[in-house]
């Protein structure tokens, strides 16, 4: 990814707008379609991705602290010759195991063990891959006695102190911190019909139109499409799903995602780790877009990223 | 529980949200009532009060510039950045357009959620960045998170601390998940500190919540919280909504979070410019080796000696002035 130059500001400016607007935009019908693809009740889970890439995998319970939430999986597995930690936001596939999983809303707890676990891939000089799929973090009472603000603030700094390798990969819906708390890695990226999102267009619906009703509304104001995140600079590739979404085939799904991270640790791993966490805040650092009104001259907007060509495999 | 140390008590706090203020009969428009005692205060009062109602306690909200007003030593300082403002890179609208929104606040006279400036506390130089509840609720968008980040690498390139006062409803939803970025951003700017070893008091002021709350806000090396100030990821309303649960009333309160161990201290806002100046004293590196050096040589009346101070790079500004005493110098930072 290249960095943003200073330079051409303008040029970047127009850009910038004729990307966002006109016929880039999906249609409103194709964010909310992309919404419901990324939470299709068949879609593959963290554990359905672990269980095909890497068979040899321990499953680890417990922040050490308080209990073990069941939101967030977490563990080690043998992926492509090397040890790599997996921390995964888990759905539940019936009703009953939903209410266990807490419908991958995790507390404080959650993110705990999710650190817990960093640490050890530092210890081991182990990657770290995360799968994110989560409504957002737990709105509780006891998640907020407990640390919950932060909890995920803690957890976005081990992330970006990380001296080893990490990836994190939008699966299904990431919305809000308790998404972001997983994501702040070397690279991010997201399945094809994955959406991210700073809230969810229910709670965007109840905030903004203050009607629970207004979500497909919602949606198309955000656009939280993996396309329009690659183009804000918000995901640095686009993973590829089966013809007509990761849902129809599993083993498909899975075997398009071992493509693009195998290939992606490789090439993590041959940067130095100084460069590596440098290269890491500075994509943070760039993260956003604003006017800068030079004294007495026309607004310049400092976007996000120079034009990228339409994110494909 | 038990958790006392409480500056606002909670049958207050519940006047403030259950019962309308009682009205005061026709008041010159300068004045204001207390939502919680009735009490009434001139402008120039409240000024001189910090919007604090001097008969109960009830902290008012302070916008940006009047905080960092407060805040520093004779009201003085230089602002930094108001230049950056908010672009509309999702073309949002909800039940109106977002750059409306935006034109409206900055109408009211701030640029910005967040004031950022070179100032002195205590006679210590600080770069303070504080959040204004009164822009868009305070909410956290591109400009905010540029600011903070470039206000944490002004602090760590200068080695002065950093001293930031939230208030925010959390993330600005209108600039979608960019604006979610903007937690990572501030996360960033620390990381610039932590290397530097400079430290980071954050004040919390009402509310501080959502992604605000959830980055920067709550890792802090040292943290105040103003009495009765809301602190949560999640507010009691939404808590309510999402699990049927009856919060108590003091739920995400500065006080109640004081007892969860969420936060240092909660201090009174006539308080806080001088505990904050304390606190710096304490937090304050000794002088490097040859900056002592020479200090003590020029304390010694050696005008080579002060020569010498001067040239020497190393020493901090504040420090060489200690050293030559007089005017600082002329090439601009704070006052
Ligand atoms: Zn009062």
């Amino acid at each position: 990814m290249k960095p943003p130059h200073m330079g051409d500001i303008g040029g970047r400016f127009r850009r910038f707008r004729s990307r966002l607007g006109g016929s880039a935009e999906p249609e409103a019908d194709d964010v909310w379609k992309a919404i419901q693809l990324a939470r299709h009740a068949e879609r593959p889970y963290p554990l359905d991705y672990i269980a095909r890439l890497m068979p040899d995998f321990e499953e680890l319970h417990g922040d050490r602290l308080q209990g073990d939430d069941h939101a967030i999986v977490a563990g080690i597995g043998r992926y492509h010759g090397r040890p790599t930690v997996v921390i995964g936001q888990q759905k539940g596939r019936d009703a009953e195991e939903r209410v266990f999983r807490n419908f991958a809303m995790s507390g404080p707890g959650g993110y705990r063990k999710a650190m817990r676990v960093m640490e050890l891939a530092e210890k081991l000089r182990a990657p770290v891959v995360t799968l994110i799929d989560t409504p957002g973090a737990f709105a509780g009472a006891q998640a907020e006695i407990n640390g919950q603000g932060g909890a995920i603030a803690q957890s976005m700094q081990t992330m970006m102190r990380l001296r080893v390798p990490s990836i994190a990969v939008i699966v299904g819906e990431g919305s809000s911190g308790g998404a972001l708390a997983l994501g702040v890695a070397d690279r991010v990226v997201m399945l094809e019909n994955s959406t991210y999102s700073v809230i969810s267009p229910e709670g965007a619906s109840a905030i903004l139109w203050r009607d629970a009703g207004k979500a497909q509304l919602a949606a198309a104001a955000f656009k939280p499409t993996a396309a329009n995140c690659y183009r804000w600079g918000v995901a640095d590739a686009v993973v590829p799903e089966p013809e007509g979404g990761a849902h129809t085939d599993h083993d498909e799904a899975a075997r398009l995602l071992d493509g693009y991270l195998s290939r992606t640790l490789r090439n993590l791993i041959a940067i130095p780790d100084a460069d590596r966490v440098r290269q890491r805040r500075d994509r943070f650092r760039r993260l956003g877009a604003y006017r800068e009104l030079p004294t007495g001259g026309t607004a310049i907007v400092v976007g996000v990223d120079d034009p990228r060509p339409a994110p494909g495999s | 529980m038990a958790r006392r140390q409480i500056h606002v008590s909670i049958d207050r706090l519940r006047g403030q949200r259950d019962e309308p203020a009682p009205r005061p009969q026709k008041l010159p428009s300068d004045d204001r009532a207390c939502p919680t005692c009735a009490s009434t205060f001139r402008a120039e009062e409240m000024r001189h009060n910090l919007n604090v109602c001097a008969a109960c306690g009830y902290h008012w909200p302070v916008g940006g510039r009047e905080r960092v007003a407060q805040l520093s030593d004779d009201g003085a300082y230089d602002e930094l950045w108001t230049e950056l403002r908010a672009a509309d890179p999702l073309r949002f609208v909800d039940i109106q357009p977002y750059p409306r929104r935006v034109e409206a606040a900055e109408a009211k006279g701030t640029t910005e959620a967040l004031v950022c400036a070179d100032a002195r506390i205590g006679g210590r130089p600080c770069v303070i960045a504080v959040m204004d509840f009164s822009f868009l609720g305070g909410s956290m968008g591109s400009v905010v998170g540029e600011k903070f980040a470039r206000a944490c690498e002004r602090a760590a390139d200068r080695g002065v601390p950093l001293v930031t006062v939230s208030a925010s409803g959390g993330a600005r939803m209108q600039e979608g998940v960019l604006a979610l970025m903007q937690m990572a951003k501030t996360i960033v700017g620390f990381e610039v500190l932590r290397d530097a070893g400079v430290p980071v008091i954050v004040v919390l002021a009402h509310p501080t919540t959502g992604g605000v709350w959830a980055s920067f806000a709550s890792v802090g090396d040292v943290t105040y919280a103003e009495p009765g100030a809301l602190i949560a990821f999640s507010g009691p309303r939404v808590i309510e909504q999402t699990t049927r649960e009856k919060l108590p009333e003091d739920f995400g309160r500065a006080e109640s979070q004081l007892s969860n161990g969420h936060v240092d201290a909660v201090v009174d806002r006539r308080e806080l410019s001088g505990r904050i100046g304390r606190l710096l004293g304490i937090l304050e590196q000794p002088p490097p080796a040859t900056a002592s050096l020479a200090m003590s040589l020029a304390q010694n009346g050696t005008e080579r000696a002060a020569r010498m101070a001067q040239a020497l790079p190393s020493i901090p500004r504040r420090l060489r002035q200690r050293v030559l005493g007089g005017e600082p110098p002329a090439d601009g930072g704070p006052r």
